[in-house]
């Protein structure tokens, strides 16, 4: 199974350092290594946000009938090359009323902490860059710093908007966190384990010779995989959850006052951000890199997690091009009455699938369970019965 | 390799606690207080607490830093002002310092050579807790939401007629 295509990378990596092993101390090599991984990681990366912003605007282009960028070289691929030279010479204004530090740090701390939550995903067959035993858990911990970076942007600024944006994203980021995590327990508790290499291998075998044994194919796993896309939507602030950089109401949000190389290194996180939230997703519920039906298992296992990928970052563009913005408070009322009592039921009805030995049964009470709740609380939340003329509280 | 690193993120640990305890602006302190968290989740890092170390960022760093933050937003007009020398702080700073040496002091060392503790992983922490410590982190549980709703009705709005 382990052909030398599919580990190509890794023979490569242990290639090198046998290499040095003798040429350097130890210490020298592990860093080495490690360096190694990073370098990797970055480039990887970067490249797929050159990638990702031009077919972006290309998919939008196309779903807004118009052509999207097409002059700067063959189909405009090359308008990421254009676009990082344009940010790099712009003019970066700094306001004389400004925090200056933390104004600096601010975009510096988002980008990193994305790059951070990148590390721990298994990207192919032993290519997880930094193998941690609460994998998991670290991505949610370094995620959960951006919220203070989010706030240092805002409040550095010292501009109204700015702070009005970071309110904004800090409230949504915390409403929606919760359901994040919330939706992942049930891949942890079935699983028994927070290393994101063990999720991945416990996806590994087919039904029937044939059906993918990915959590998403439960239905635990649907409505947390669901839940989980929605509140990554949230957490990278993307269509039609960017309010707090809502353009038509408070200019960029926290981004207002930055300009040249750091608006594009907040644009650089924000795409991370999405990177690492469809990668945990494909880890969690899609079987990560295992291949979707067994004789395609020949093509390398790095292959089928960017394909995985790809799918899931057409969708966010989809997404984009499809929704319009949400309001703010319909926002909230949809993270703390919807998104959490669904993600708890799919706790319950996680439980419930294992403990009963996950035979056609289990699956059918696991479905019950879910959409019984589903049902009652769409019964209870339906707001359409309440429609009358709408009343202004603050205006007249 | 370790004493380095232990030297590298004490220095920094130290400097982001001075800066949070000296630093007159007060947004400054905070978020630097909110470094020095970091810095002493590097320390569990160092010591192959990993499990605490997470914990300490997700819940230092994500949650009681924005607390401070926000406390310090929503309470203050001018959240820059210079708040002159502060008597009480030094006087709790100098009790909390003496008790703490007091407690080191009165502490039984052991100087016998004792296995060097494994590490523990995630899962055994977890069964720990689930198991022996059951009743200890149901208590928090419910104190935290009893917590969570009592914010929540301070909070509520009276319905409009």
């Amino acid at each position: 199974m382990a052909n030398s295509v599919d580990q190509i990378f890794i023979h490569a990596k242990q290639w090198l350092l046998s290499f040095l092993n003798g040429r350097l101390p130890d210490p020298l090599v592990q860093i080495v290594s490690s360096v190694l991984n990073i370098a990797l990681l970055l480039g990887v990366f970067l490249t797929l946000f050159a990638l990702m912003s031009v077919l972006e605007r290309k998919v939008l282009g196309r779903m807004q009938n118009r052509y999207g960028p097409n002059r700067v070289g063959p189909f405009g691929l090359l308008q990421p090359v254009a676009d990082g030279i344009k940010m790099l010479i712009k003019e970066d204004i700094v306001p004389a009323r400004a925090d200056k530090v933390v104004h600096f740090f601010a975009p510096i701390l988002v980008a990193a902490a994305a790059i951070l939550a990148l590390g721990v995903i298994p990207y192919g067959r032993n290519m997880t860059p930094f193998v941690i035993d609460g994998g998991i858990l670290f991505f949610f911990a370094v995620g959960s710093t951006t919220e203070l970076a989010v706030f240092m942007a805002g409040w550095g600024s010292n501009n109204k908007f700015s702070m009005l944006g970071a309110m904004r994203a800090i409230a949504q980021m915390i409403s929606y966190e919760l359901p994040l995590i919330i939706t992942v327990l049930p891949v942890v508790m079935v699983v028994g384990s927070l290393n994101p290499d063990k999720i991945v291998l416990a996806q590994r075998y087919y039904h029937f010779g044939f059906v993918p044994h990915w959590f998403v194919l439960t239905p635990w796993g649907a409505t947390a995989f669901i839940l989980f896309f929605v509140s990554g939507l949230v957490e990278s602030n993307r269509t039609p959850f960017d309010v707090p950089e809502g353009e038509s109401e408070i200019v960029a949000g926290h981004m207002t006052e930055y300009s040249g190389f750091k608006y594009a290194t907040f644009f650089l996180a924000e795409y991370l951000g999405m990177f690492a939230v469809s990668g945990l997703a494909i880890t969690l519920f899609l079987g990560g890199w295992h291949a979707p039906l067994p004789w395609l298992a020949f093509l390398p296992s790095y292959f089928w997690f960017f394909a995985k990928l790809s799918v899931l970052l057409f969708v966010f563009i989809w997404v984009r091009g499809t929704l319009p913005r949400i309001r703010v408070d319909q926002m909230m009322n949809f993270a703390w009455k919807f998104m959490l009592p669904m993600a708890f039921t799919c706790l319950v009805s996680a439980a419930v699938w294992y403990y009963d030995g996950r035979r056609l049964a289990a699956w059918l009470w696991s479905f019950a369970i879910i959409a019984v709740v589903y049902l009652t609380l769409s019964l209870f939340l339906d707001t359409r019965k309440k429609f009358r003329p709408r009343t202004y509280r603050f205006a007249e | 390799m370790n004493v380095i690193a232990f030297g590298a993120i004490a220095i920094f640990t130290l400097v982001f606690a001075l800066a949070a305890a000296t630093n007159p602006r007060l947004m400054h302190a905070a978020l630097s207080f909110a470094a020095m968290f970091v810095g002493i989740a590097a320390f569990f890092f160092l010591l192959g607490a990993e499990f605490v170390g997470l914990v300490q960022i997700f819940v230092y760093v994500g949650a009681v830093a924005v607390l401070i933050v926000f406390t310090i937003l929503l309470t203050r007009r001018n959240a820059d002002k210079d708040r002159g020398f502060n008597w009480g702080g030094i006087l709790v700073a100098v009790l909390v310092f003496f008790g703490l040496v007091w407690a080191i002091l009165r502490t039984k060392f052991v100087y016998t050579s004792l296995p060097i503790a494994k590490a523990l992983s995630v899962k055994q922490i977890g069964q720990a807790l689930m198991t022996h410590y059951v009743w200890p982190l149901q208590c928090v549980a419910v104190l935290l939401t009893v917590a969570l709703i009592g914010a929540l009705v301070l909070v509520m709005e009276d319905k409009p007629e």
